[in-house]
Order: C-alpha cells, then sequence, then structure tokens
C-alpha cells in the first residue's frame, strides 16, 4: 500500500469504505446514542480523538515493539491496552470541560474501549500495511466517516419522532432498516476509490 | 521457549507500564480539583478536597444525609439544595427529581461531583446528624428475645432528636462475620433526655447485627452510632393521636409518649400494642405509669395467642381485630395514626385505617425493612 496517497486513504476510509455503514463496525453504540444530534456529536467527536491517537500509538508498538520481538500475535491484547488507556484519558478530559457531555455519553464513553470499529481500525492498518502517515490518516477518516453516519442517524431519528411508526418498528427496529438503506446509498460511492 | 516467553511477558509489561505511568501522570493534573469551599445554609463553611461526589465528601466532614442505596442513584434519600457551584442537572438524577425540585434546585448528593467552591443547602434536622462514640451503659433483657441497650454519649456527648426518629447502629468484625454493617434502630429515650439513647433489639435469627448486640455486645464496650434519621416524629393537629406497634416498634412509641407527657400534650392517646402471648408483652407497668401521667392516654395490649397459663383477660387477636372495635365506636375525622411494626402488620393495620376513614396523609409509618 506505499504507493497510495495518504489523503486518498483519507476520504477514501470517510466515504468509500466507511468503516460503519461498509464493515458494519462500531454497531451497538451507533444504535444506542444515536437519539439526539448533541450527544451524537460529542460521542463522534470522542471516536475521532480516540482512533486517531490510537492509530498513531498502535502503529508505534506494532512496528517498533511487537514485530522486532516477534510477538506479533500479542496485537489484540497490546492494541486493546492501548486504546483503553487512551479512552481513560479522554473520560478525565471529557469529565473536566464537560459534565453533561460526561453524564450524557454515560457508559458508551468507557464502552468506546470495546467499540469494534476502533480495534477494527489498528487491525486494518496491520493487514494493509499502511505506513505511519497513512495509518494515522487513516484513522482520523474512519473515526470522521463514523461521526459523520451517527450525525446522519441521529439527524434522521430526530426527524422520526414527529412520524408515525407502526408500533412494532419502533426504536432499534426501524434504526437497523434505516442503517441498512444508509449502507446501500454508500454503496453509491463504492466505484470511485477502492482502498483494500 | 523460556526466552519466547519472557521476551512476550516483558514486552507487554513495560507496554501497560508506560500507559499506567502516563493516566498517573494525567490524572495528577486533570482530575485533581484542589480545594473546594462548600457553605452550608449561608452559615457554616467547609473547605474541601475536590473531585469526588457532594454525598462522600459531606461524610468525611462527618455531615451525614441519609442514603439507603449507598450512593448508587436509586433511593433518593440524599436529596439536596444546592445553590450555586454545579452544573445541569444530569441524566441520572432527572428520574428521581420531579418538576418542583428541579426547578428549587434540588440535587442528588450522590451522584454530583464538588468541582468548585459550592452554595448548598441542606435542612435543618439532617444537620444534626452526626457520627457519635458512646459506651453501653446498660444491657437488658426486655422479652425473651427482645434486649434493651442503653448507650452514653460520649463524643459528642449530647444529641438533640425528634421522639419518633432512627439511629444507625454501626455494629464491630465478631467471630467470622468480617465487615461492619450499619443497622437502623428508633430511639426508645426520650428526646429531651439528650446525654443517651436506648435501642430495643429484638434478635433476628442469623441477623449479623442483632446477634452481635444479643450475644457478642458486653457492657462497657464502645459502639459508634450515626443519627438522628427519619421522618416518623409527631405531627401538629388536634384529633386524636392513634399508635399501633409490635415487637420492637414499642421504642419509638415509648419516646413520643414520654415527649406527649412532658409537653402537657391534651390531645386523646390510644396505643394498640400486639404481641403473641405474655412472654412478648413488656413495658406494661412504664405504660400503666404513663397512663397516669397523661390525662387522656389509654394502652391496649391484645395477644393474638395466649397461652392458658397466662390468664389473659385483656384483647385477644391480631392487633387489627382490636384496633377494628374501636374505630368503629370513636370520630375519626381528624385523627393521625403512627405505625411501627413488621411491613406486614403495618399493610393489614392501614388498610383498617382507611376503612375508617383515616387517609394516608394522616398515617405515619415506619416499617422495620
Amino acid at each position: 500500500m506505499e504507493n497510495l496517497s495518504p489523503w486518498v486513504i483519507f476520504f477514501a476510509s470517510i466515504f468509500t469504505g466507511n468503516i460503519l455503514l461498509v464493515y458494519f463496525l462500531g454497531m451497538c453504540s451507533f444504535l444506542s446514542v444515536s437519539k439526539q444530534v448533541k450527544t451524537s456529536l460529542g460521542l463522534g467527536l470522542a471516536v475521532v480523538f480516540v482512533l486517531t491517537i490510537t492509530s498513531a500509538l498502535n502503529y508505534i508498538v506494532y512496528y517498533y515493539v511487537l514485530e522486532p520481538l516477534q510477538v506479533e500475535y500479542l496485537r489484540y491484547i497490546a492494541f486493546i491496552i492501548v486504546i483503553a488507556s487512551v479512552v481513560q484519558l479522554l473520560e478525565m478530559i471529557i469529565e473536566r470541560i464537560s459534565e453533561v457531555l460526561y453524564i450524557n455519553l454515560g457508559i458508551f464513553l468507557p464502552l468506546i474501549t470495546v467499540n469494534c470499529a476502533i480495534l477494527g481500525v489498528s487491525l486494518f492498518m496491520v493487514i494493509r500495511k499502511y505506513t505511519f502517515i497513512q495509518s494515522v490518516l487513516f484513522g482520523a477518516g474512519s473515526g470522521i466517516g463514523w461521526m459523520l453516519a451517527i450525525l446522519a442517524m441521529a439527524g434522521i431519528r430526530q426527524r422520526l419522532n414527529e412520524q408515525k411508526i407502526p408500533p412494532a418498528l419502533r426504536g432499534p427496529g426501524i434504526a437497523l432498516i434505516i442503517s441498512g438503506i444508509m449502507a446501500m446509498a454508500f454503496i453509491g460511492f463504492s466505484g470511485i476509490v477502492q482502498i483494500q | 521457549m523460556i526466552t519466547k516467553i519472557l521476551i512476550a511477558t516483558i514486552s507487554m509489561a513495560s507496554i501497560s507500564g508506560l500507559l499506567a505511568i502516563m493516566l498517573v501522570i494525567a490524572e495528577r493534573y486533570l482530575a485533581n480539583y484542589g480545594d473546594c469551599k462548600i457553605t452550608i445554609n449561608d452559615d457554616e463553611e467547609l473547605t474541601v478536597k475536590g473531585g469526588s461526589t457532594l454525598l462522600s465528601t459531606l461524610n468525611s466532614q462527618k455531615i451525614f444525609l441519609p442514603s439507603a442505596c449507598g450512593g448508587r442513584g436509586t433511593c433518593a434519600y440524599c436529596k439536596c439544595k444546592v445553590v450555586d457551584g454545579i452544573g445541569p442537572i444530569l441524566p441520572t438524577e432527572e428520574p428521581l427529581l420531579n418538576k418542583d425540585e428541579i426547578a428549587d434546585n434540588v440535587r442528588l448528593a450522590c451522584q454530583i461531583k464538588v468541582k468548585q467552591d459550592m452554595l448548598i443547602q441542606i435542612p435543618e434536622e439532617l444537620f444534626n446528624i452526626k457520627e457519635f462514640i458512646t459506651k453501653v451503659k446498660l444491657i437488658q433483657d426486655l422479652t425473651h428475645d427482645i434486649k434493651l441497650l442503653r448507650l452514653d454519649l460520649k463524643e459528642p456527648n449530647e444529641i438533640k432528636f425528634k421522639s419518633g426518629q432512627y439511629v444507625q447502629l454501626i455494629t464491630s468484625p465478631y467471630n467470622g462475620v468480617k465487615e461492619s454493617v450499619s443497622r437502623a434502630y428508633s430511639v426508645a429515650s426520650a428526646n429531651f433526655n439528650n446525654d443517651h439513647v436506648d435501642l430495643m433489639v429484638r434478635l433476628v435469627p442469623e441477623g449479623i447485627c442483632t446477634t452481635w448486640v444479643h450475644n457478642y455486645l458486653k457492657e462497657g464496650d464502645d459502639v459508634k452510632i450515626v443519627g438522628p434519621m427519619g421522618d416518623f416524629y409527631l405531627r401538629d393537629g388536634d384529633g386524636e393521636i392513634l399508635m399501633v406497634a409490635g415487637g420492637s416498634g414499642m421504642a419509638p412509641m415509648v419516646s413520643l409518649l414520654e415527649k406527649i407527657a412532658k409537653e402537657n400534650i391534651t390531645r386523646k392517646v390510644t396505643y394498640f400494642f400486639g404481641a403473641v402471648t405474655k412472654k412478648d408483652l413488656f413495658f406494661v407497668d412504664e405504660m400503666r405509669e404513663l397512663e397516669a401521667k397523661i390525662d387522656n392516654f389509654s394502652f391496649v395490649p391484645a395477644l393474638s395467642g395466649p397461652e392458658p397459663e397466662d390468664n389473659w383477660d385483656g384483647e385477644v387477636g391480631l392487633i387489627t381485630e382490636p384496633l377494628n372495635r374501636y374505630l368503629e365506636k370513636t370520630d375519626n375525622s381528624s385523627s393521625q395514626a403512627y405505625l411501627c411494626g413488621s411491613p406486614g402488620m403495618i399493610n393489614a393495620c392501614i388498610k383498617v385505617f382507611q376503612k375508617h376513614g383515616i387517609t394516608s396523609d394522616r398515617i405515619f409509618n415506619d416499617p422495620f425493612a
């Protein structure tokens, strides 16, 4: 992947290879925190922050520690530890600057640790043999892509509140159908560039 | 092989170690809120270390808001008014506060954190809740399974409380029970005797606290109590005062009656006390003395299963029966009911009261939980 421009990867990971709508990673907080645009934006920014930092840190951990020592098989544990600590750090920062955002994100803030999009990005970065710059931009792009998806979803769900929905479909039912349609819409981007 | 394991372990350990150091440094600078000043009721000022919840901060300053759930945000006993120094209502508080309380700046002390100087208001009676070091003066058998426990207050040496309120008794670890627990007991002594408290403790099989009191606690031991708490106390009014109690539910009633005697309250008072047999009956002589002291007071003990040798000629049956017979004959339009006992007994009696037109705003109870 040496030949691919980092910026191509960045935009591709936002649109054509959206981590959420194309790879379906990070679904659980996507479905449960997408009720209000405001909190979605908060969580989205948190995910962008964590993704960017962890992809940089995990790159260093993988290529400068795990690979030279030939213990690549430990990457799952190592990545998760890095992600968990970055989330902890983020928690302290958010608690300091906005208590309401902190409580509104609630359990989903620590749960970013187990948001599979985060670990997924770190693992893709290794599998696709990205360089450092490519990895960081891939992380940031995926984060922004995830944020765009959850913001779009929250916008739709806010408008849905005023609509009549058959009782059986209310809540997660309609949310899943909408994300399916959104995913199909994102297929429209897929012909532009391929990044795997 | 060994080197491989060592390399793997050491590399993971050093990665985790580095990250841990990073977090410790971050905590030092980010989660450190420094000293904050809490002003209570525009009166008392406390300087505390910020960062923890208001409830635990106040606890560490020996100011005890009641809390049954231990700070998990479910019981809503720790409500207090925060005038200044706190952010907007948190989603964890919302379900437990009504509109008036939200408009009135009422918050849950266990959910909000002290991060800056705060201005709070708590009811005076909660402000009186303190931790007392006491000495066991007396342990006396009242019946085969109820003991009277008299605690002399050492530090502080005076307690202000309303008759009917309770204190929490804190156990010490004993024989295989490692943790210390706290259990609520109503104060049986009068509120004008404020250098000691009397508690009535009924032995509950397998009960951590009651076993401790009955079998391990000795006269002369030091015991910690926290209190006073609770909203079971005599309300103003001019109708009859109807009291119903069973077993160690006697305790708050004694305190209420002492208050009535001392303050020469002239309202009619009738006290129904339920027991199984004569050996479960206690404090009868004291009640007869109070009948002499209080103009308009009568004590009605009832046995649900008197033994033949009891030679019982008083009321027979579950306490609801004499209560029902009595209420049929009286005017209940302004009577107040005060109940203390097992939840089963209380619920049965509340039904009887309601049947005779005593609405729930005039029924006050203190169930054993």
